[in-house]
């Protein structure tokens, strides 16, 4: 069962991207949703917004409890991947969960005017639309830390362990490619 | 369908479930950042002391804004004028997120909304029924909001601009292509988008409420009712508590079909703002920019 962290963001097109990939899936808003899944996906939303209400109903430490034990995959989109990063740079950080060995600079191309999409060839997954939506940038990634693609020299797709954190949203357009390699996690 | 902001609708995607909250300093939006706002609105006066004090509510001071955005790291929204292309594009200047084109502010144009296609910057828009959204959409508008009645803490307004255009909405499912057509010709909307709406069953963009609300339950009635996300104006603000009426807003929103967690957030909050009945009001600010 894979579920998807429903407190804030854009979680419909998660679970619209898995329910076209014929996968079990659920919204996620309590410990109790958390049960029984085996992998989780934290959209793209305001990870200010989303690490206050994850510490608020107690899934920060349950998710984080279970993730260290190796017996939760987790997939972080945008906001996401901010909260899986080790370090979060940037004005106002939120809390990291610090699963993913990476420094992450929060809105670091800049405001809504720097948003921008790309086509991106991904070795293994073929060509990927993306959405890159105030985005963050991984400047720094850790030994642990595999990069699955770049652009413009920053890693944009990274993966350590059953951990998956991308900069851009494969979910905003549909893109189905990241979310499958996510579910062999 | 060209001419769309679609970076733009992405980011409202990334709004949703979430409360876009007013501020009229730095200092509040700080407040708003912390509670867990997902966006906050710069603005000059908050709606019910544009109401209260009168006069023409224009786009903020831009260096206000600025300082806003230097406070904060979550998404800057400021409203613009009705048809205001000038204060628009100050506000793209100042590559703010989100430009409000809002009829809480005195209009500036009788005839025309602000022609948002050329803008890269997106925009939202309030509306009252499904013609006026599409209108809205049409000139380029990536986010719809309801109007409302902003500044009363009177969530009536909002309810029944909701359940219009939901009503709207329906009344297009299996329309003959001929009613289409004349629904289309009426609104001064072309069919295609209506046919879209028909079969999709929504509006194509996302869709908050704003307009009046002013606590926890309020935001949650509007989220069962199906809606995206809330803008919350001077519920917050003109509360006694501010910083804890904001948490307690953003939680029940988020929790909306938990009715444990809305008791408990609801529960000591304070004073609230003072409401304000519909009928009583001399201005209607959900009868500018149709």
């Amino acid at each position: 069962m894979i579920g998807v962290l429903a407190l804030q963001g854009d979680f419909a097109e998660h679970m619209d991207v898995l329910q076209a990939l014929h996968a079990m899936a659920k919204e996620v808003r309590s410990i109790t949703d958390l049960e029984g899944c085996s992998h989780l996906i934290i959209p793209g939303g305001e990870s200010t917004v989303m690490a206050r209400l994850m510490q608020s109903c107690g899934l920060w430490d349950c998710i984080l409890d279970r993730a260290q034990k190796g017996d939760l995959a987790i997939f972080g989109t945008c906001a996401g991947a901010i909260l899986l990063a080790s370090e979060i740079h940037g004005k106002n950080a939120p809390p990291s969960l610090g699963l993913v060995d990476m420094t992450i600079d929060r809105n670091a191309y800049g405001s809504q005017l720097q948003s921008f999409h790309a086509d991106m060839d991904l070795s293994t997954m073929g060509r990927v639309q993306c959405a890159f939506i105030r985005a963050p940038k991984i400047i720094r990634t850790g030994k642990a830390v595999e990069t699955l693609a770049t652009y413009e020299g920053n890693p944009v797709l990274v993966t350590q362990g059953r951990f998956l954190a991308s900069t851009f949203h494969p979910e905003a357009r549909g893109e189905r490619a990241v979310h499958r390699m996510f579910m062999g996690l | 369908m060209q001419n769309r902001n679609i970076l733009g609708e992405d980011l409202a995607r990334m709004l949703k479930g979430g409360v876009i909250m007013d501020v009229v300093t730095a200092e509040q939006a700080k407040i708003a950042e912390e509670a867990g706002a997902c966006a906050v609105m710069a603005l000059e006066r908050v709606p019910s002391d544009i109401r209260a004090h009168g006069g023409v509510a224009r786009m903020s001071d831009p260096q206000l804004i600025e300082e806003i955005q230097a406070a904060v790291s979550i998404p800057v929204m400021a409203k613009v004028r009705i048809g205001h292309t000038a204060e628009a594009r100050i506000l793209e200047e100042l590559q703010i997120d989100f430009i409000d084109e809002s009829e809480v502010l005195t209009p500036a144009d009788p005839f025309a909304h602000i022609d948002k296609r050329p803008f890269k910057i997106p925009f939202v828009c309030g509306a009252r029924n499904l013609g006026e959204a599409l209108r809205r959409i049409d000139e380029g508008a990536a986010m719809i909001r309801t109007k409302g009645e902003a500044g009363t803490g009177n969530i009536v307004e909002a309810v029944r601009h909701w359940k219009q255009m939901r009503m709207d909405i329906l009344s297009l499912k299996g329309m003959r292509s001929s009613l289409i057509k004349k629904f289309a010709q009426k609104e001064r909307v072309p069919q295609e988008l209506v046919l879209q709406v028909a079969s999709m069953q929504r509006l194509p963009v996302v869709t908050f409420v704003a307009g009046g609300l002013a606590t926890p339950a309020d935001a949650v009635l509007m989220m069962s009712l199906g809606a995206e996300g809330v803008f919350v104006g001077s519920g917050i603000f003109k509360s006694g508590d501010p910083a804890r009426v904001a948490r307690a807003i953003v939680e029940a929103t988020a929790h909306w079909n938990d009715a444990a967690v809305l008791a408990r957030v609801s529960s000591g909050l304070g004073a609230l703002m003072p409401g304000l009945e519909i009928g009583a009001l001399p201005t209607k600010m959900q009868e500018r920019g149709l």
